[in-house]
């Protein structure tokens, strides 16, 4: 661990005003950046700890929706009632993740920019161009078992790792963010996280001297939810692949089919033509097939993880077919 | 006074089954599990040592080289550091298990990536490890640095070697072959507690707390590797967090802490990061498996090969054993086994719990099923006519066989079903369920053991040795046998383990520590009973102590008058070991389901019978087997390490990337314990425990996965790419 100024943050504007150093990191449950910061993957000379501004709230909106303030726990917001009731998929993704211990200190605006698993990533002395840009990237041609097969470049394979977002994804939720001038701005849980393109090291459309403060949850809709995560021991690991499903069917068709996918990309994965596809067609195999054409069309392994591809195809008919049977 | 016993004969007396204290056996609970539980029972790092300053290991970032320049001053000139250690004598890879001399120096030469070469030392633990971080270190890399095995160059290990008759011919003839090909992946042996060493120097005498599973041959190590006579060194390791073969040898922390220690003359400790401990200790070797078995039509074996590819860094003698029990578990007349070594530049490969068979067993028992399929024989039944009446290459009989019996009372227990077998008679929504069994085998190891029992003038009684207690109940078994044999309860018996200044006792390994420290603690006790006998004028078999009085009412404070009794015993196994072979044996049984989509596999439930002599403590032993059939999960389903094609290095190198099972993999297992007394196996008519839960187990999780499903995976761990690449569609 490299030695850095700490400072506790008794607001948002002072949390955005250490945010806005040179160097600085904001630590809110402190679960995913510890471990870096003792590894020397993150060193920030400032760090400002954000757990005691108060944004821990979880409210009903206006329009019946969720506010899910970005300091709630992952326990918490899994647990409760409008959570559970209204937004099942979202509990459900929250509790498949880490272990209880974990997710009773992790945080919503945490979880969503929690950083990638890549090995190469949290291996100081090796090359990669997220953590060290320009060094190269370890994963290609490495171990990338972990790694994406959808949107990567030839700077980056990595995935964005967690569940909470693919289920955000799933729902159409919105990622409230300060900016550093005191105002906020709104950005769809879809368009938060970013592809690697040139850019690796950048996860998310956060600037410096912005801090997350909240996750709104549209007003919810009559639907099955389901969540499904693969993993390769059946607690404590990351997904290999992962689906957020929200699915209803009206009159032996498909009437909606919010889908998203985790461990396939650097984002959480969300093709509108999927859900256009789906909606109105009368569900059959041939058509979830039909799906994962679609979802699939473009994927590359890179070696260890070309599995993920027709794993992906087969979790599907898998999700599909139990949304309906679930919904019918 | 000692007493020194080698025993050359069986021990067909079972005088533990004639003492009536009534505790031998018993389901006691661990003694010092309280002070664990309680956070109260100190490990290596914890010993609060005034003025102790802080070292953290510098690791190589080339695969193989040599060190040109270490600039000291990067690291010196940094807030805190008070010194860099870079000194020849600096070791570079643990100590393989009983090595009894320093393992590789000379740091400045690299062999693997992520090896140590340096120790930074600093007020602070943050400090150092910042500075270990920046410290310069200039490199000459070597071109050549191969780090995967090719089988053309490897050697073959001619003590393995077996050839007779003509197994070519066997396979050709045979009315039913098998010849097929596994891949296992390395094991870490993933210890919670990782290495870490408190080195204080007085000027004279060096003290060590380590977390080390065999000081008896540590201190020799840690003597050799400093230039520093054993009678100036104290090791204590009074608890350690696990251990699983990885803290058998004398380890780099401990060395490097000592050497700081002796340097910086104030206490130092080390303590190994997680990575670390990952990528500089030990590794189970990959191993590459054929296996041919031939059989006649009644499915008696004919023909059996197992031929092995593993490999290790240049320099170490560990071949992974993976053809231990495959030597005697079954007949053939025709036999082709060989072993062969590849030298590659990961890092070294060594003893990762129960080296050989864990790997070599699945393997086997998974070709065994093959076989029972294809000659159309319940995969029971072919094991029980295939059992063979005495070690089937040298002919010498077996101490003990309790194969049968296992196979049989674990097929009762589980309800196993010896109906014809055919893959996907059963499927619940997704999930295909189907059962799979497997033998269990690993050889009986019995070492020289020495403890000091005092029965004391308050009528207690203390054990001391260098024993150490990993965590598996040795605490309690020997409470237990002292207790038994003096007539004490356990809890009137203070048992003194891991010190090195105490007699030299076997160390905790190759699960001969509770057989081997135990004779020795009978040798002591039988000494004391026969000191007692003297004192009251009758033979010692005539001797009854229980409940703290002999035979004859008089508490045993007044035989003693006064006085403590002491008496050294001294253990060490003579013929039997040349005139028989021992072995413990066992079977498993697993039912599993297999996602058809996913290929996610479960257990649903698992059970193994063993038969491993006399049963010391009925919960200490089930819980050795409850941790042995979880490790066959691990085997089984999830445990991997994978290392960089490239430069060789560990990558996966956390528990949240190296996938032990978590309580979710692992159902409600279920244990048989098939009592038996060994006499050829010890003095106390007890084998080894602890290993034999997870040598072979995995077949039975990789039969299950085929009956559930239809998919005939070759490569252990079966993970879903791997389940569904060979699921049928
Ligand atoms: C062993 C292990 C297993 C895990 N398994 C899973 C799993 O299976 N699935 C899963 O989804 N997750 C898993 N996790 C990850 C876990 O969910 C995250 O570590 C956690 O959600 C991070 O939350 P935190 O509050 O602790 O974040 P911190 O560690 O405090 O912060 C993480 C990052 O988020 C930034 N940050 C935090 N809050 C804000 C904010 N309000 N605005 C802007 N930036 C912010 C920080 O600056 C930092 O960069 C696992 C973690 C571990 C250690
Ligand atoms: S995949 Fe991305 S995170 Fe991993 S090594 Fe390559 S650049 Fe780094």
């Amino acid at each position: 661990m490299r030695p850095f100024q700490y400072q506790r943050a008794h607001s948002i504007s002072d949390a955005s005003a250490i945010a806005a150093l040179p160097e600085a990191m904001l630590i809110a449950g402190g679960t995913n950046l510890l471990d870096m910061m003792k590894l020397q993957v993150a060193t920030p000379s400032q760090l400002g700890d954000i757990g005691r501004i108060g944004l821990d709230g979880i409210q009903d909106t206006s329009d019946r929706g969720l506010r899910i303030g970005a300091l709630a726990t992952n326990t918490a917001t899994a647990v409760h009632p409008r959570v559970r009731a209204d937004y099942p998929v979202l509990a459900r993704a929250i509790l498949a993740g880490a272990t209880q211990q974990l997710r009773n200190k992790a945080t919503t605006g945490g979880n969503l920019c929690q950083r990638t698993r890549c090995y190469y990533f949290m291996n100081v002395d090796q090359p990669c161009n997220k953590r060290d840009p320009g060094s190269g990237c370890g994963a290609i041609g490495g171990v990338n078992k972990l790694h994406a097969v959808l949107g990567t470049s030839d700077q980056c394979i990595a995935t964005y790792p967690g569940d909470m977002a693919v289920a955000l994804t799933a729902l159409g939720a919105k990622v409230v963010i300060a900016k550093s001038d005191g105002a906020e701005r709104t950005v769809p849980v879809r368009d938060f996280h970013l592809l690697p393109g040139d850019t690796p090291w950048r996860d998310n459309v956060l600037d410096q001297g912005e801090l997350i403060v909240a996750v709104t949850l549209p007003p919810p809709v009559a639907a099955t939810q389901l969540y499904r995560k693969v993993r390769e021991r059946s607690s404590y690991a990351f997904a290999l692949v992962s689906i957020a499903a929200v699915i209803a069917i009206d009159d032996g068709k498909f009437a909606r089919a919010d889908l998203a996918f985790g461990g396939l990309a650097h984002k959480p994965w969300h093709d509108p033509r999927i859900g256009e596809l789906l909606v109105g067609a009368a569900p059959s195999p041939a058509l979830y097939d039909q799906a994962a054409d679609l979802l699939l069309e473009g994927a590359e392994g890179h070696g260890d993880n070309d599995f993920k591809i027709p794993l992906a195809r087969r979790t599907l008919h898998a999700v599909l077919a139990e949304a309906v049977e679930k919904a019918a | 006074m000692s007493v020194h016993v080698k025993q050359d004969k069986p021990a067909t007396d079972n005088r533990l089954d004639t003492m009536r204290q009534g505790v031998i056996g018993k389901p006691v609970s661990r003694i010092e599990g309280l002070a664990k539980v309680t956070g109260t029972a100190p490990y290596a790092a914890e010993y609060p040592v005034e003025g102790c300053v802080e070292g953290v290991l510098v690791t190589a970032t080339i695969t193989r080289g040599t060190i040109v320049r270490i600039d000291a001053e990067s690291a010196l000139a940094m807030p805190g550091v008070i010194a860099v250690i870079d000194d020849e004598r600096l070791t570079t890879r643990p100590a393989q298990g009983t090595a009894n001399e320093a393992p590789q120096q000379k740091p400045r030469t690299i062999c693997y990536w992520g090896q140590p070469i340096a120790l930074v030392v600093a007020e602070s633990f943050e400090q150092a490890r910042d500075a270990a971080r920046h410290l310069v270190v200039e490199y000459k890399p070597d071109e050549a640095a191969p780090v995967e095995a090719d089988p053309s160059i490897a050697e073959e290990q001619e003590d393995e070697t077996v050839r007779e008759g003509n197994l070519d011919k066997a396979m050709s003839d045979a009315a039913f072959a098998v010849d097929v090909t596994y891949t296992t992946k390395g094991h870490a042996s993933a210890a919670m507690e990782p290495h870490a060493a408190i080195a204080q120097w007085d000027g004279e005498r060096l003290t060590v707390h380590a977390s080390l599973q065999m000081l008896n041959y540590n201190i020799t190590e840690l003597s050799d590797a400093l230039d520093l006579p054993e009678d100036r060194i104290r090791l204590i390791s009074r608890y350690v967090g696990g251990g699983f073969g990885s803290k058998l040898g004398i380890s780099e922390e401990a060395v490097a802490a000592s050497i700081a220690a002796m340097q910086l003359e104030r206490p130092v400790r080390v303590v190994m990061s997680r990575q670390q401990v990952f990528q500089s200790i030990m590794r189970r070797s990959e191993t590459t498996q054929r296996l041919r078995l031939a059989c006649d039509a009644d499915g008696r074996l004919t023909g059996f090969g197992h031929e092995a590819l593993v490999s290790n860094l240049p320099g170490e003698e560990f071949a992974e054993p993976v053809l231990q029990s495959s030597h005697f578990l079954y007949p053939g007349e025709h036999r082709e086994l060989v072993l062969k070594l590849a030298r590659i530049h990961r890092m070294t490969a060594g003893s990762v719990r129960a080296p050989g068979e864990a790997v070599g067993m699945p393997t086997l028992e998974a070709a065994m099923d093959v076989l029972a399929e294809r000659a159309g024989i319940d995969p029971v039944e072919l094991r029980l006519r295939n059992i063979p009446d005495k070690d089937p290459e040298q002919g010498l009989p077996f101490s003990s066989h309790k194969l049968a019996e296992c196979l049989r009372q674990g097929a009762e227990a589980f309800g196993w079903d010896s109906a014809p077998r055919r893959p996907r008679l059963r499927r619940e929504g997704e999930w295909w369920i189907g059962t799979g069994m497997a033998s269990a085998a690993r050889v009986h190891n019995v070492a020289e053991a020495r403890a000091r029992v005092t029965l004391k003038a308050d009528g207690t009684a203390l054990v001391e040795t260098d024993m150490t207690d990993i965590g598996t109940g040795t605490y309690t078994i020997v409470a237990q046998i002292a207790g038994e044999m003096l007539g004490l309860r356990p809890d009137q018996v203070l048992v003194d383990l891991g010190d090195s200044n105490h007699p030299r006792g076997p160390g905790s390994g190759g699960s001969w520590g509770a057989p081997s420290i135990g004779s020795a603690v009978y040798v002591a006790c039988m000494a004391i009973r026969e000191a007692l006998a003297d004192t009251l004028g009758i033979d010692e078999t005539a001797l009854v102590l229980a409940d703290a009085k002999a035979g004859n009412g008089t508490p045993l404070t007044e035989l003693l008058g006064g006085k403590d009794l002491v008496r050294e015993g001294h253990y060490e196994p003579g013929k039997i070991t040349d005139d028989y072979l021992a072995s413990g044996f066992g079977a498993f049984f697993a039912e599993v389901r297999v996602n058809h989509y996913t290929g996610e596999t479960r257990v649903n439930r698992m059970l193994g019978a063993f038969g491993f002599g006399r049963v010391l403590n009925a919960k200490t032993a089930r819980s050795q087997c409850l941790g042995g059939i979880t490790w066959s999960i691990g085997m089984a389903l999830t445990e991997a390490l994978e290392f960089d094609p490239r430069d060789g290095h560990l990558v996966n190198r956390d528990l949240a990337e190296y996938h032990v099972p978590v309580h979710r993999d692992v159902p409600d297992l279920d244990v048989v314990l098939v009592e038996e007394r060994d006499a050829a196996a010890s003095i106390i008519q007890a084998k080894g425990i602890g290993e034999l839960g997870m040598c072979g187990g995995a077949a039975a999780i990789a039969n299950a996965i085929y009956n559930a499903c239809g998919a005939r995976v070759f490569d252990y761990p079966m993970t879903p790419d791997r389940v569904l690449a060979a699921m049928p569609d």
